[in-house]
This record gives structure tokens, sequence and C-alpha cells, in this order.
């Protein structure tokens, strides 16, 4: 079996996350932050470990500003929802995730002023584009750093400077880049970043996170949610405090182990080390993909321009067909379809039909490259036409 | 038994952080539970040798860690 759906969720997860999440369990059970005995602070520290690793793996400067969260949706929604009111203007790209699209439809009908800068058919947005979009002023830019359809790289720190020159801030959702990709809030000039525990940073499901950089003013952001943190309970009002404030009713302790754990194997190795196997994966994809005769490669083509996800059509071919036989008759697992991203499917001329998507991940070796796209080339050639 | 203090954080991050700030520079220190007569801002408290008193608050003050209140413990 070779699995090229890491864009999805990454799999296999490295040991050291699920013995972590043993760990947790069976030596750390008490609830963090929400009593003083020795099993509540076991666990606290965990989860305050994973705070630190996270802080250090975006070179964020304090910890207490890593909020957790379920995953990288609750993130955006946090931010989005938590910042923008009616009459205030966000400026967003075409290649978005519904995860960014959905939330920012939402608040549009309760009155926020939403710009949807238009990418070129390979996802790429031009800077240019988004400065205009920000010459009457706005209140946040928000962006996915790459596409989880083509891979597509958006360009943040350049993004970064232009949104602050307007007096915006800038939200980044980093759900296809953490952990495959270098990311320095401070040097990118990113504010407020989103990302999951369950892709590139090999955690599991239900993790995920909101930094926010040093310089965001929390008191603009309110909580989804409110309830119990542990902290100030003598008050029946929401605490100011981070994370608390972000963060209440009982942390997913037995995630969060995992994802530190994940994070911390991540380091160990080294995003660029990461980033240089993958560059060198979606090469050999891109090239083996566009040999075969009927297939269209969708995105910018280059490796360096992406990350490891690649999206392709063939002209007559249903992408359910393709998907389907290359899981059936291959042991190939890819996505097909619209990737819960229509507007990016939109923008590279692939919607309603979709693509077939492959992604691969840092285990994914130069070999189950070869044999994928030679499964490709094999459904590609015996295929039937769609009617 | 020598005085000792206790550090107080307004949530169990910032008590988690103080503990291993503090760690860090070499101090001896003890997660423990709130004493009852503080308001029990949160479920945890940093205690420590309050001969290392000075010591402790610079290193907090270093890494710029926003404290509830320090007291000394008799």
């Amino acid at each position: 079996m070779i699995y090229l759906d890491h864009a999805a969720t990454s799999w296999p997860k490295p040991p050291e996350v699920l013995r972590s999440m043993a760990d947790f369990l069976e030596r750390a059970g008490g609830n963090p932050g929400r009593s003083g005995h020795r099993l509540s602070i076991a666990a606290g520290r965990i989860v305050y470990d994973a705070r630190e690793a996270v802080a250090e793996l975006f070179n964020a400067a304090d910890p207490l500003r890593v909020i957790f969260t379920m995953n990288a949706t609750h993130a955006l929604n946090l931010a989005l929802r938590g910042l923008l009111r009616p009459g205030d203007r966000v400026v967003t790209s075409s290649i978005e995730h519904n995860a960014m699209m959905r939330p920012l439809r939402g608040l549009e009908r309760q009155g926020v002023a939403l710009t949807v800068v238009p990418c070129a058919a390979d996802g790429t947005l031009d800077p240019a584009d988004l400065a205009r979009a920000l010459e009457g002023g706005a209140r946040l830019v928000a962006l996915n750093h790459a596409s989880n359809v083509t891979g597509t790289l958006l360009p943040v720190a350049a993004a970064a400077a232009l949104a602050h020159r307007a007096g915006a801030l800038l939200l980044v959702d980093a759900a296809q880049t953490a952990g495959v990709l270098p990311i320095d809030v401070r040097a990118m000039g990113i504010d407020l970043l989103a990302f999951t525990g369950h892709k590139g940073l090999q955690g599991p499901p239900g993790t995920g996170g909101l930094v926010l950089a040093a310089g965001v003013d929390a008191s603009l952001i309110e909580p989804l949610m409110r309830g119990g943190t542990g902290s100030r309970s003598e008050f029946e009002e929401q605490p100011d405090d981070l994370p608390d404030k972000y963060e209440s009713g009982t942390p997913n302790g037995v995630g969060i182990a995992g994802l530190g754990a994940g994070v911390r194997f991540v380091m160990a190795r080294g995003i660029e080390t990461i980033r240089g196997h993958e560059v060198a994966l979606t090469r050999a994809l891109i090239e083996g993909l566009r040999a075969i005769p009927g297939v269209t490669v969708h995105g910018p083509l280059d490796p360096e321009l992406c990350t490891a996800t690649v999206s392709f059509t063939v002209a007559g071919r249903r992408v359910s067909e393709i998907g389907y036989r290359l899981d059936e008759e291959h042991g190939v697992l890819t996505r097909v379809g619209l990737h819960c991203a229509p507007a990016a499917h939109r923008t590279i001329g692939t919607f309603p039909e979709g693509t077939v998507r492959l992604a691969a991940g840092m285990f994914t070796t130069l070999d189950d490259i070869r044999e994928a796209v030679a499964a490709v080339a094999t459904v590609v050639a015996t295929g039937t036409v769609a009617t | 038994m020598s005085d000792y203090g206790v550090i107080l954080a307004h949530t169990t991050s910032a008590a988690l952080r103080a503990e291993k700030v503090l760690k860090r520079a070499g101090l001896t220190v003890k997660l423990i539970p709130t004493p009852r007569e503080f308001s029990s801002d949160c479920g945890m408290a940093v205690r420590f040798d309050w001969a290392q008193s000075a010591l402790a608050q610079e290193a907090l003050a270093a890494v710029g860690v926003e404290m509830a209140g320090v007291y000394r413990m008799r």
C-alpha cells in the first residue's frame, strides 16, 4: 500500500507519538490545570511542554500565546469570528479551503465586507493584486500558506508587509505547511497562525492551535466558547489571561501529548531536511505525472513553489474512477474531488469535477512515488472514457 | 525550617512556565497547591527557597513571565 493522502492527514505517525499518548493515559491521568495533585501537575506539564515545543517551532516568543484548539478549522474560526465585526473589511485569496471560506462567508452575511483576491490558474497570488485590494484599508488579511489542492505556496512575508502597511493584521492558515516548511512568525510578520496537529506536525487528529504573535492585542479577539478554565474560579466572568481565555473546558490532553511528541520529532529531524526530502519527492511526482500522455498536472509545476501536494486530471476521464482504481488495483491511496476547496478548484479551472490529488509525506520514499506514477500510467492507459 | 517563597500565577500554564524558567536558572522549585490564604487564582503555585528570591525574580523578569504575585511564607 502506498499512502499518498498526507494533505488530509499524515500516516503512519512516528512511534514516539503513539508512546507519548499511551504514556499520558497510563501515567498522567489527571485533569491538567484543575487540581494541585501530582497527576494533574503531570498532565499540566505535558500540555505545557507541547505549548513550548509549538512556540519554539514557529519562533513565537511566548508559549502562553499558543492556544490549543481541536484543529485548524477551530483555530481559523476563533481568529475570524473572534476578531471581525460588522463593518470590518477582510481580504482573502481565491485559493482558500472551506475552513477559511465558510466562516468568512458566514461573517459576510453578518455585515463583514469580504474581498477575494483572484489567484492565477496555477494558484499563485500576485502581491500586486493583494496591494490593490488593500488600498481601501482592511482589518485583516487571511490567507493559507499553501493550497491543499495544488500545494501552491502563497507569498506570506510579502502579504504581511502589505497587510501591516494597510493597518491590517495577517492571519495565516498553515494547515498544509506546519511541519514541512519553515515558519517563523516573527521573521515572516505573521500575526495569527492557525495550524493543525495531525498533518505535517505528525500528531493525532483532534489537535491544532492558534498562535498569537507578541504584538497582537488579545482584547480584540473574543473567545468562541466560555467556561471553566481552572483559573480565577471565584469569578463568573471569563478570564482575560492567555491561554485560558480561549481554552475553556477540559483540553484534549492525550492528543496534545501526541502533538508535542510530533513537534519534537519534526524539530529533531529538522524542517530543512524534511522540506528537502519532500521537494525531491514532489519533483519526481510532477515529472512522472507530466510524462504520462493525457495527464494534466495543475499548480506551479515547480517543487520549490509548492508543497508535496500535486493535483492532476485526465481529459475525458472521471477522477472518481481513477482514484478508485488506484486504490483497488494498485493500493495507491489518493483523494479525488473538490478537497473541501471549491474556490481553489474554480481558480484552477477544475470545478465541479475536481482533481486526483497525490500528497506525499515525510515517510514517503522515491520508490513510492515511482510506483504510484507507474500505477497512474497503467490506470490512465487502460481506462474507459467518461460519458 | 527556613522561609520559603510562593509565586502565584494567573493560569496553570503560567505557573508551569515559571517552574521551568526557575529550574533553568538553577533554583530548586516545587509545584504546590495554592495556599489557602491566597485567592485561588489557579490550582497550583510555585514554591522556592526564599533565600533565592532575588535570583528568582530576576530570572522571571528576564524572560518576561508575568506573575500574579510573589509572597514570603514563614
